[in-house]
């Protein structure tokens, strides 16, 4: 247990639903879930561009993003996500997909960088599993901070 | 530490990871706020606090487009309560922000309580130090939904603005013992409905009632000669002014802002100064309490503490002679062998 304080930091997820649809029950119960399962969820509602969804994740600086998406665009939009998340240096952050994907998606998806989709159905505690098993707690900013107390410390 | 007041040139990714340090007391991150203290100070620090329900995320989302149209740039500080029995939390006021996300002059951050009392986190104060030494012009600190004592913000804000509401239950009551007290600006959002103009009227006789003490606080006998007294807050006096919002429509909000601009020269024509440093002495004697605890934890014994405990269960100790007992333990050990 040497590393109790950082394994005690709760874990930064963003909930967001990309796209036209409006439904975001799913997504409800699934922050709901991580909630209870004691980690810090922003959620951030409906009708989500991948632009502001990776906008909110560099700023909350979360650990794991997961989109809920219904409305079939999940082919275009999902893997923009992925994309600016990279673009804002955060590729190593696992973006997970809940909703409605159909079968033959899926590795397409994959190979876009989705970490993970889970169909209806999906028990929540299998979604807890994935994100605690699929983030490396990082350190918020020891490999940045040599660059930053380089100028100013 | 450098004399250098300049802001800091951070990336958003950079400010975010160290706003996570700070949240999670990371010794890296705490470091390097120490080190840029001295770039602190030239942010206008806005608290905007009152009840769920009332508009505050929505308000301040409305407040940062006006202020942004007006060329400032904005951050914001949006505290939630955790669970107080997993830790977990829902962060839900981007719900009402979400036409900000993509403006490159404004930084949001969404803040778990971790069970802090008072209505924001224990590290807020610091998060928006970091924020303040990043340069943003103003910042504003959206609270947990709060009641009647959650007044911390006050501690951390140069102007508070207490947002109600009508139509939530007796809620002028609510707010008459505690967070009207600390507000500077007063606004009465959802302003288009039903029971608005005796919201408005009902914090208005609330003030003027308040208002005598003010000009009169230093002729109470010779204790006030002797109390931390603004001269200034007695002399040129600042007007709360209570402002209807319609913070959907941005009805109003220019008024908000105005009064907050406002509100800022009051305080650096003087009385500011005098508010930064009680801010100051209570912020450094609640890290002195913090400190002192957490060192009194690692020097008394476990078994003595439970041992007194035990008596305090067993109602032949009242807690406060458990206390006082440890006290004078530690003091004698300290007589004897001083601690680092």
């Amino acid at each position: 247990m040497a590393q109790m304080p950082e394994a005690m930091r709760p874990l930064r997820i963003l909930i967001a639903k990309p796209g036209l649809d409006g439904h975001d029950r799913g997504a409800k119960v699934i922050a709901r879930a991580l909630r209870d399962a004691g980690m810090e969820v922003i959620y951030t509602g409906l009708r989500q561009t991948p632009e502001m969804i990776a906008a909110a994740a560099l700023q909350e600086d979360v650990d794991a993003v997961g989109l809920s998406i219904l409305s079939g665009a999940h082919n275009t939009l999902l893997p923009r996500v992925v994309e600016l998340l990279r673009q804002n240096g955060m590729g190593d952050v696992p973006v997970f997909v809940g909703g409605i994907i159909p079968d033959e998606d899926v590795p397409g998806l994959k190979a876009a960088g989705i970490a993970a989709v889970f169909g209806p159905g999906t028990p929540l505690s299998e979604i807890v599993e994935f994100i605690r098993e699929h983030t490396p707690l990082r350190h918020p900013i020891a490999d940045r901070n040599s660059r930053l107390m380089s100028d100013y410390g | 530490m450098t004399g250098d007041t300049r802001p800091l040139h951070f990336t958003k990714r950079d400010l975010a990871r160290l706003i996570t340090g700070i949240e999670n007391d990371d010794p890296h991150a705490l470091r390097a706020l120490r080190e840029w203290y001295g770039r602190t100070g030239s942010a206008h620090i806005v608290g905007v606090t009152g009840a769920p329900g009332s508009g505050k995320s929505t308000l301040v989302a409305a407040l940062t487009r006006m202020a942004r149209s007006r060329g400032q740039t904005v951050a914001i500080v949006s505290v939630d309560p955790s669970s107080p029995f997993t830790g977990g939390a829902i962060l839900g006021d981007r719900i009402r922000m979400r036409e900000l996300f993509e403006d490159d002059g404004v930084f949001i951050r969404s803040m778990a309580n971790r069970s802090a009392l008072g209505g924001i986190a224990r590290s807020t104060a610091d998060v928006v130090a970091a924020l303040d030494a990043a340069g943003y012009d103003l910042i504003f600190i959206e609270t947990v939904g709060a009641g009647q004592a959650e007044v911390e913000v006050a501690r951390v804000a140069e102007t508070v603005i207490v947002v109600e509401a009508p139509g939530l239950g007796d809620d002028v009551q609510a707010i008459k013992a505690g967070i009207l007290e600390v507000a500077d600006i007063l606004v009465v959002n959802k302003a288009d409905r039903e029971g608005a103009e005796r919201a408005v009227s009902v914090l208005q006789a609330a003030l003027d009632l308040a208002a005598p003490s003010v000009g009169t606080a230093g002729h109470h006998g010779y204790g006030a000669l002797h109390r931390v007294e603004a001269p200034t807050a007695s002399s040129t006096g600042w007007r709360i002014p209570v402002l209807k919002t319609i913070a959907t429509e941005g009805d109003g909000v220019a008024a908000v802002l105005d009064a907050i601009a406002r509100h800022r020269q009051y305080l650096e024509q003087g009385a500011g100064a005098q508010r930064r440093a009680q801010r100051l002495e209570q912020e450094v004697t609640i890290r002195l309490r913090d400190l002192l605890l957490k060192r009194a934890m690692q020097q008394i014994e476990p078994t003595r503490y439970h041992a007194l405990i035990e008596a305090c269960i067993a109602r032949k100790l009242h807690p406060q002679e458990a206390a006082q007992e440890l006290l004078n333990e530690l003091a004698r050990d300290d007589g004897r062998a001083p601690a680092g």
